[in-house]
C-alpha cells in the first residue's frame, strides 16, 4: 500500500519533457517534488502563473505571489503572470498537457465527482470543472477507499459530478488503473497488494488482463 | 473629467442598497481592501457580490458577510469561511457557485462587448441545469451570459490619474477582467502617479475602462496560507 508521497512519485513518472502541467490541491501538489531529472516541466497555477517554483524561504514570503491553494510560492527564471481569463483560456484551448487532481469518486466511464457533498459544506468547484472539461490528459490521485472503507471507484458516481467521461487514469494507494471503453483496466498494483484486494475494493467493472506487475519506484 | 478620488469612502459613495458589485482578487490576494472597508463602514446592504471567493471570517468579503450586508454571493470557491457557511445553511444568503474559468470569461465577455460565451465547463453536471447548449466539432458547450454589474471594485499595484493600471504578480488574477466589466469601475492602487510616469508598454488595463481611481492606504495584504521551505 502506498502513502501519499508514493502516489505522487508514481504519477511523476507520467511526466514528459516539455510538458505544461496543472497540479490540483492535496496529493497532486506533491507531484512537484518528484519531477524526474533531465526533463523540463512547467507548472501552471490557475490563479495566473506559469513556471511555479518552490515555497519561499522564511522571511521571503510575498502576499502577491501565491498558488491556487493560496500558499506562498516563488517564481522561476522564465515564469510568466497572466489574468484569470487567459489562465482558463490556455486550459480550454488544450495547451496544458496534463492535469492531476484529487477526487471523491471516479466512475468506470471516467466521470469524476470532487466538489460537493450534499447536506455538508459546499466549498465550490473552483477551477476543477473548467480543467476536467478541457484537459486532454487527466490523472486522478486519490485513496482507493474513503474513510469508511468504501470504494471510491464506482460503476457510477453517487455524488454531484465535476465532469463526465474525462478521467484517463487513476493512481491510488493500491493500484494504477486506466479508464477504458470497457471499464477500469488494472495496469499496476502497489507492492505487497494482491489483485484480489484491489478487486474487492473496486465497486465497478475491473478488468484484470494477465499478470499485473508491481509499480516500480526508482530511487 | 476628474477620475482621481480622495479615498475609498469618496470613491464608493454612490454604491447603494441592492447594488450588484464585482470584486477582484483570488483568495485574499489582490482584493480591494480599502473599498471593502469603506463599504463596511457605509453599511450598504442587500449587495450582490461577484467574486471568486468570499474572503475569510475576519477579512475581505468576510467583513461584509459578518455585517449581513450581502443578499447574494456569486463565486467559484467559498471554503475557509464559517460565517458564510452559516448564512448559506440558514438560507440568509443566496449563493450561486460557478466554475472559475466561466466566472473569469463572463467578466471578459462584458469588457469585450460580447453578450455571451460558450464553454465546456459544467457540461453533464448540475451547473448545466436549465442552460442552453450547443455542439461544436462534436463537443458540447454551455451558453453562459456576460455579467451585468453596477460597479467593479479592483486593486492594482500602480495607476495614473487617467486610470491606467498595472498589476503585480498573481495579484492580477480577476482584477483586469472585472476592471473591464463594471458600468462604473473603481480602482484602488498602492502607487498613484501622474500621466506619463507609467510606461505605456506595460499597462495592463487602459484607463478607458476605469472611472475612478484612488491611492489606497494601510494595506494589510494578509497571507492566507503562509508556506515556507527549510
Amino acid at each position: 500500500m502506498l502513502d501519499k508521497n508514493q502516489i505522487a512519485q508514481r504519477i511523476a513518472r507520467e511526466l514528459k519533457d516539455g510538458y505544461y502541467v496543472n497540479l490540483g490541491i492535496g496529493i497532486p501538489t506533491l507531484v512537484a517534488n518528484y519531477i524526474p531529472e533531465g526533463i523540463t516541466v512547467t507548472l501552471q497555477s490557475e490563479n495566473g502563473l506559469l513556471g511555479m517554483g518552490a515555497f519561499p524561504l522564511a522571511g521571503e514570503e510575498d502576499a502577491d505571489l501565491i498558488n491556487a491553494g493560496k500558499q506562498t510560492i516563488t517564481t522561476l527564471p522564465g515564469s510568466a503572470f497572466f489574468d484569470s481569463a487567459m489562465s482558463f483560456g490556455m486550459i480550454r484551448a488544450g495547451k496544458v498537457n496534463l492535469t492531476v487532481l484529487g477526487a471523491m469518486e471516479v466512475s468506470e466511464s471516467g466521470d469524476i465527482a470532487s466538489w460537493k457533498i450534499p447536506g455538508k459544506l459546499v466549498k465550490g468547484m473552483g477551477g476543477a470543472m473548467d480543467l476536467v472539461a478541457s484537459a486532454k490528459n487527466i490523472i486522478v490521485a486519490m485513496m482507493h477507499t474513503n474513510s469508511k472503507g468504501e470504494s471510491k471507484l464506482l460503476s457510477k458516481c453517487q455524488l454531484p459530478l465535476t465532469g463526465i467521461k474525462c478521467v484517463k487514469k487513476v493512481v491510488t494507494d493500491l493500484a494504477v488503473i486506466e479508464i477504458t471503453d470497457k471499464g477500469f483496466l488494472l495496469l499496476e498494483k502497489a507492492p505487497g497488494v494482491s489483485v484480489e484486494e484491489i478487486k474487492n475494493k473496486t465497486f465497478g467493472k475491473l478488468i484484470v488482463d494477465g499478470d499485473i506487475p508491481d509499480m516500480i519506484f526508482e530511487q | 473629467m476628474r477620475k482621481v478620488y480622495l479615498n475609498g469612502d469618496e470613491a464608493i459613495h454612490d454604491i447603494s442598497n441592492g447594488s450588484i458589485i464585482m470584486l477582484g482578487g483570488f483568495g485574499l490576494c489582490g482584493i480591494p481592501e480599502n473599498c471593502i472597508a469603506a463599504l463596511e463602514k457605509k453599511g450598504t446592504k442587500e449587495l450582490t457580490c461577484i467574486s471568486n471567493n468570499a474572503g475569510v471570517d475576519d477579512f475581505g468579503i468576510g467583513l461584509l458577510l459578518k455585517k449581513k450586508q450581502l443578499k447574494k454571493m456569486i463565486a467559484s470557491y467559498v471554503g475557509e469561511n464559517r460565517e458564510f457557511e452559516r448564512q448559506l445553511l440558514s438560507g440568509e444568503l443566496e449563493v450561486e457557485l460557478i466554475p472559475q474559468g466561466t466566472l473569469a470569461t463572463r467578466c471578459m465577455a462584458t469588457g469585450y462587448g460580447m453578450p455571451a460565451i460558450f464553454t465546456p465547463a459544467g457540461v453533464g453536471t448540475e451547473v448545466a441545469t436549465g442552460k442552453e447548449s450547443r455542439v461544436f466539432n462534436g463537443k458540447e458547450y454551455l451558453l453562459e451570459y456576460a455579467f451585468d454589474a453596477d460597479f467593479a471594485l479592483v486593486k492594482a499595484w500602480k495607476g495614473d490619474s487617467f486610470g491606467n493600471l498595472i498589476y503585480r504578480e498573481t495579484a492580477r488574477n480577476f482584477n483586469p477582467l472585472m476592471a473591464m466589466a463594471g458600468k462604473i469601475t473603481i480602482a484602488e492602487v498602492e502607487v498613484l502617479v501622474e500621466p506619463g510616469e507609467l510606461n505605456p508598454n506595460e499597462i495592463h488595463t487602459p484607463g478607458i475602462y476605469v472611472h475612478r481611481i484612488f491611492q489606497g492606504s494601510n494595506y494589510e495584504k494578509r497571507i492566507e496560507q503562509r508556506t515556507v521551505r527549510n
